[in-house]
């Protein structure tokens, strides 16, 4: 059986002609077959067609090879669903529903996503309608979207009886404030801005998406000298990121050393962040042609310096979690997800690293830097909330090696180029593995160059999801531990 | 137990002696209170209005700079060919007053002071606040709980985050208020009882910052609820979030604002 997909690298373009469009069935048997052989589905958008039909794209990436395949077709009204045979499509398929009105039939579970267009003015909660576990001992909690702790908003319903959490259901769109539709049309003097707050904690992470996206469609690579500073910016944001978490997983167990030093340590990476280039989340630093800030050798020296004092306070603070009982017993064989799970529903990330999968876009997909520097996959078999923390401190380890090893020999020459003209009729995708895991990105463009769709998947929507299975039947009072191991974003998802 | 012990003398005392002493040094490309030198602006140049990703430029008889919506990106320091914009090390850019936040409009007008006056009678000396993020990134969120670690200690001013709306003083607020959060927002705002103070943090919050004209949000909180503090930025620094608090608490001798020891750099200030 001959494969329709059209085969490209991480940050690579080509002509939108070039994309084969196939009937659905091929493209449903494509799709399922790539699956089943170990591809994940990392995006999956719409671009308008004809007046009354939409092609729908999805992007696969293989981890095996290296390799992401391009498969579309054109659907009207209606087409079968692939949640049932494809779980991991599931929250795909509502949300190219929600913005198109084309309807997956036989999907298990068509809810909206986001909740937009909502532009009367009306205030108004997003529909919430969970699904009902009916007996007399079966009680509902319902949290949010207000929550108990300066984070974003979303709304969680649990199924309980007695502690016992039998399912829970994560309604989000509270954060939906446009930004997809704001992209379209561009690329203007927002467009990177927008980038930098699709995900505030991740803002290096989907700004070096959409700068090799740039950079794909306007055939330029960035210079080696950019490279090298993104990568650090990227690592650096893993840093401060992980070791927030494990310090907060730290104070839901109510172990507070460790909290308190690592919520301190956390702002000391930031602060390094703000070192290259005066904010803390990397506000301003990737653009597309390379980066706004240079990094010169006094300012290397600096970075290593504060590098390994905070390295060695944080190493210390964490390793007391190892070390004392009373944590690892509620980190072990709490919300457990199994390796054939995190695989079904294609999840990203250290939480997927956690079940033991060796999926890493920096060394699967490798682009910049990365391609120069392998970095070992973390990896961790135990699918709990230890596997996820220790997968953490795993990758702290890891982005403090490679940070040594890339200005021990720093790169040199330029750190900005001049791009060019964005190619017209161009499809480009591109990955990065953010400290959440797999940021993807795809752009569409039309004659002008002009972006026809721009789709930004966040690690958060393939992963929401997993928190949700994670808690089947633990505890209740597990959930806050359980939520902060996977730390999702809400603002990411709702877009 | 015996380890983590030794590991908190290793640590040692993190707390910064701010506000009494120095404030944590900030890094030296830090885009702090923006600082327009007027007489080197080229006439009929629009460089830096046309480049703002938020409109926060605009020019009637100067140039004027809106840090209500600036995300202190400094692309219009870059665009400008006469290096007429520069962004100052200056972390304190809180205002009881929206027009505090522009350029050339005198700040601070007696309203913001009667208010403060009445603040810091009721809650100088204890302040709890709910924390609502409606449409926020995460980083505004991620600085304003910075403040509860060790390094900054918000409590040790009174100031505490609390859960309860009903436990709560007032509110503050991040993000642009999106339309799927309003509802959740005036809920959380009515709960809270009366004398309540709203505090808006980053250009969200203020002016609905990069969303100001998307119609998935309200495009801040300015038509919604009177606010008593103003905390520019995108996001801004943890020191400019912690001065803001302790300004609105706090009076110096003279009645007027409480001082800090900021650095600045020569050169004509706005505000």
């Amino acid at each position: 059986m001959t494969s329709h997909a059209c085969l490209i690298h991480n940050g690579e373009s080509i002509r939108r002609d070039d994309l084969p469009v196939v009937t659905f069935d091929d493209f449903r048997a494509d799709l399922l077959r790539h699956v089943a052989t170990g591809a994940r589905v990392a995006a999956w958008f719409g671009v308008p067609s004809t007046a009354d039909t939409v092609r729908m794209v999805c992007v696969l990436a293989h981890d095996a090879t290296g390799q992401l395949s391009l498969l579309s077709t054109d659907v009207r009204h209606q087409y079968p669903s692939l949640t049932p045979a494809c779980p991991q499509v599931h929250l795909f398929e509502r949300a190219f529903f929600e913005r198109w009105k084309i309807r997956p039939e036989g999907h298990p579970w068509l809810k909206p996503v986001r909740f937009p267009s909502q532009q009367d003015g009306q205030a108004r909660a997003p529909c919430l309608d969970p699904y009902h576990i009916s007996g007399s001992a079966v009680h509902e909690v319902a949290v949010g979207p207000v929550h108990a702790g300066i984070i974003e908003p979303g709304h969680f319903r649990f199924q309980c009886h007695g502690e016992t959490v039998h399912h829970l259901e994560i309604s989000l769109g509270y954060q939906h404030r446009g930004i997809e539709r704001a992209l379209r049309g561009g690329p203007d003097k927002r467009t990177r801005r927008l980038m930098e707050t699709a995900s505030g904690d991740a803002s290096i992470g989907h700004t070096l998406a959409y700068a090799h996206i740039m950079e794909a469609l306007c055939d330029t690579p960035a210079p080696p000298g950019a490279g090298m500073i993104r990568g650090i910016a990227l690592e650096l944001e893993r840093l401060a990121c992980h070791t927030g978490d494990l310090g907060a997983l730290s104070a839901d167990v109510g172990y507070l050393p460790t909290a308190s030093f690592c919520g301190r340590l956390r702002g000391d990476f930031l602060n390094m962040t703000a070192l290259l280039c005066g904010n803390r989340f990397g506000r301003g630093l990737v653009c597309p042609g390379g980066v706004d800030f240079d990094l010169d050798h006094t300012r290397i020296d600096g970075l290593r310096d504060r590098l390994e004092t905070t390295f060695h306070d944080t190493k210390q603070a964490i390793q007391l979690l190892w070390e004392t009982p009373s944590v690892m017993a509620r980190f072990e064989h709490t919300g457990v997800l199994s390796a054939q799970t995190a695989r079904e529903l294609g999840l990203v990330g250290p939480a997927c690293r956690a079940c033991g999968i060796e999926q890493d876009v920096r060394y699967n997909f490798p682009l910049g830097m990365y391609a120069m520097r392998h970095i070992p996959v973390s990896v961790c078999k135990s699918g709990d909330v230890f596997g996820r923390a220790y997968v953490r401190w795993l990758e702290i380890q890891r982005a403090c090696d490679l940070i040594r090893a890339v200005t021990d020999t720093p790169a040199t020459g330029v750190h900005k180029i001049d791009i060019g003209p964005v190619g017209g009729n161009r499809i480009a995708v591109s990955l990065v593995e953010a400290w959440r895991g797999e940021v993807c990105h795809v752009a569409v463009t039309d004659a002008a160059g002009r972006f026809l769709a721009y789709e930004i998947t966040d690690p958060s929507f393939h992963n929401w999801h997993g928190l949700a299975i994670a808690l089947r039947d633990e505890e209740i009072s597990d959930f806050p531990l359980c939520n902060k191991s996977f730390n999702l974003s809400y603002g990411g998802h709702d877009l | 137990m015996i380890k983590s012990m030794l590991a908190r003398i290793r640590q040692g005392y993190q707390t910064f002696p701010f506000p009494k002493g120095e404030p944590p040094a900030l890094p030296d490309r830090f885009r702090g209170r923006p600082v327009i030198h007027q007489e080197r602006c080229v006439e009929n140049c629009e460089a830096c209005i046309q480049v703002c990703p938020t409109n926060a430029i605009a020019r009637d008889s100067h140039l004027r700079i809106d840090m209500g919506r600036c995300l202190f990106c400094g692309a219009c320091r870059e665009a400008c060919p006469a290096r007429a914009i520069e962004f100052e090390q200056h972390y304190h850019l809180s205002s009881g007053t929206r027009g505090g936040l522009i350029s050339h409009e005198p700040g601070r007008n007696e309203l913001g002071a009667i208010l403060r006056a009445d603040i810091h009678r009721v809650f100088g000396r204890s302040l709890k606040l709910r924390q609502v993020c409606a449409g926020g990134c995460g980083a505004c969120e991620a600085d304003v709980n910075v403040l509860g670690t060790i390094g900054w200690d918000l409590g040790r001013f009174g100031i505490q985050f609390v859960a309860a709306p009903r436990h709560a003083d007032g509110l503050l607020i991040t993000g642009p208020v999106t339309q799927n959060m309003k509802l959740a927002l005036q809920k959380t705002y009515d709960a809270v009882p009366s004398p309540k103070v709203v505090i808006t943090v980053g250009a969200c919050a203020i002016s609905g910052g990069l969303y100001a004209n998307h119609p998935e949000t309200c495009a801040g909180v300015e038509d919604l609820f009177p606010i008593d503090l103003y905390i520019p930025g995108c996001p801004p620094h943890p020191l400019t979030i912690l001065s803001g608090l302790i300004s609105l608490l706090t009076r110096s001798p003279s009645g007027g604002r409480a001082h800090f020891p900021c650095v600045t750099r020569p050169g004509r200030t706005i505000g």
